[in-house]
């Protein structure tokens, strides 16, 4: 966490009591905007995303179509999706999505995850693994709505996006948001840059065409950290599997909170119970007992009977 | 009479073979070396699943049960090996008991009669309580079905990018009950193989049960195994104990 110095600590991973130094700073919720109607597909982000955080390129497959990999890698972090989107009429478009960690407001990473500390959300909302806590259970990878933890066998860690959360500490803006050619991706606080994506929005159904054109920010995560402009906000699933309304698994949330601690409490009156028959009913001894002696308790001392 | 089962026929295997069973006079065989071997194997991966678990199950207990095991990762590592140990052995005992655990109408009736059980109503158990009686049946099918139960989810979330998220996230709740119900039930097992009924956890240590433990706890098997009528053997000891002749049939006092 070279970042501690001035990022803030909002939540942490199985973490009982209280979060030290929650609160004692306000920080904006910083957030990245993609205007997925101007990306081109270059790729530069992916290429700023690897060289900022020292990953090695991945060896590309070919399956007939753009995509140059199916999917992000423990280390590949950021991927533009590919999507053919056909028209009823007979028309083509590219539908290209970049693809990274949307650093929920509610993390079902975070949420699923059993070890103290592997995982944080800052107060500016970003959501980052520490992998010097992480014990390899992958649980986030269950509860991550987006699919996007990824795990290493051979450290056994997991790895995702950290939105530059040490780029970010000091002031700058993410590796990705640097190197985009085009002005599809922007970075500022989560109120600026839902104002310009609402903006941007408007004018595609105003004047573009794009009827169905909205924001993707979820609310059934409570928002995201990372939101998109998409043509079509009625169907987000046409770029990529992006889910219309992501969930945590209940299994997270009311099982993990709830009954959970119930159950344990519930199997542990089974120690209670056995240790109460013993009082209160004895044991069981084989017969015939052997014939008891009974030793009374000795007589009080001259002077104090009654 | 339709007793649940009367006698537990073992082929001495290899592991038998290992170690010996001495049979003092006023105790009858019970369980032959293999089958105590296995007992403590099962025993053993049970409680490193466990504890092992414990760490994971919950936030707030990681940080009492995780250093047991050398951290939250080596935990995280040790838990499915644990568990496949404890499934393995336990899969070898289940075949094992298969036969003598069948569930039997006095079995049934046994269960209709809990209460009297709890509650110490008799001094022994029903005439008709053969080498395992109802509550031992249930907790072994409960362990056969909770194991199955942990080996198909575990393996699931073992390799959870295998599976897919909704499966896993399922198996997580189905892990959790199995383990809820398999913590309620080791209680009373410890219990009552230990402090609940004395003289009965020898049987586990060193193969041998007393005979008045056999005609108190498990009357047919030992009508089976001696041709005597239990009520006649505990009648007997009574008036010898009476007549102030050696107490017969005490448990001894060693494991």
């Amino acid at each position: 966490m070279g970042d501690r110095g001035t990022l803030r600590i909002q939540q942490i991973s199985a973490h009982p009591g209280p979060i030290a130094g929650e609160g004692t700073q306000r920080q904006d919720k910083v957030c990245k905007l993609i205007d997925v109607t101007t990306c081109i597909g270059c790729k530069a982000c992916e290429v700023a995303c690897v060289e900022w955080n020292d990953m090695p390129f991945q060896t590309t497959h070919f399956d007939n179509t753009y995509q140059t990999m199916p999917d992000t890698d423990w280390n590949y972090w950021n991927l533009i999706k590919f999507n053919e989107d056909e028209h009823d009429n007979g028309s083509f478009a590219w539908l290209m999505r970049k693809h990274q960690c949307m650093h929920c407001a509610d993390p079902g990473c975070l949420r699923a995850c059993p070890a103290d500390g592997a995982i944080v959300q800052y107060s500016n909302g970003i959501v980052d693994f520490q992998q010097q806590n992480c014990i390899g259970c992958q649980f986030c990878v269950s509860g991550c709505p987006f699919n996007i933890p990824k795990y290493n066998s051979e450290t056994k860690k997991v790895y995702k996006c950290t939105l530059c959360s040490d780029r970010v500490g000091a002031g700058l803006e993410p590796a990705c948001i640097k190197s985009c050619p085009t002005g599809c991706l922007h970075f500022g606080t989560k109120d600026d840059m839902k104002f310009l994506a609402e903006n941007r929005a408007k004018q595609l159904r105003d004047v573009s065409g794009f009827k169905n054109a909205g924001v993707y920010d979820p609310d059934t995560i409570g928002g995201t950290s990372v939101i998109y402009v998409l043509h079509d906000i009625t169907k987000p699933e046409k770029y990529g599997n992006l889910p219309a309304s992501p969930r945590i698994p209940l299994a997270f949330t009311i099982w993990k909170s709830v009954f959970k601690p119930l159950g344990l409490i519930g199997a542990m009156l089974g120690f209670v119970g056995v240790v109460m028959h013993y009082v209160f009913e004895g044991p069981l001894r084989t017969q015939p007992t052997p014939p008891v002696k009974v030793i009374d308790p000795p007589p009080p001392p001259p002077g104090r009977e009654n | 009479m339709a007793t649940s089962a009367d006698r537990f026929v073992h082929r001495p295997n290899a592991i038998d073979r290992l170690g010996q069973t001495l049979v003092y006079a006023g105790e009858l065989f019970r369980h032959p070396v293999y089958t105590r071997f296995l007992h403590w194997m099962v025993g053993i991966f049970f409680f490193l699943a466990l504890l092992s678990g414990f760490g994971i199950y919950l936030p707030w207990i990681f940080r009492f049960f995780t250093p047991l095991f050398g951290g939250g990762a080596m935990t995280r590592f040790l838990h499915p090996w644990f568990g496949l140990g404890f499934v393995f052995f336990f899969a070898l005992q289940a075949m094992n008991w298969w036969q003598v655990m069948t569930w039997t109408p006095a079995d049934s009736r046994w269960m209709k009669h809990i209460r009297r059980y709890v509650i110490r109503s008799d001094s022994t158990e029903s005439p008709e309580t053969g080498f395992f009686n109802g509550g031992q049946k249930l907790m072994f099918w409960e362990i056969v079905c909770g194991s199955i139960a942990y080996l198909i989810t575990g393996v699931i979330m073992w390799f959870p990018t295998t599976f897919g998220r909704i499966l896993v996230s399922l198996s997580y709740v189905i892990h959790d009950i199995s383990a809820l119900i398999m913590l309620f039930g080791i209680f009373f097992h410890v219990y009552l193989s230990t402090f609940g009924e004395p003289g009965t956890i020898q049987a586990m240590t060193r193969g041998t049960v007393s005979e008045s433990w056999a005609w108190t706890h498990h009357p047919a098997w030992y009508k089976a195994v001696t041709g005597r009528d239990p009520q006649e053997a505990l009648k007997e000891a009574e008036e010898r104990m009476a007549s102030g002749g050696r107490f017969s049939g005490a448990p001894p006092p060693t494991l």
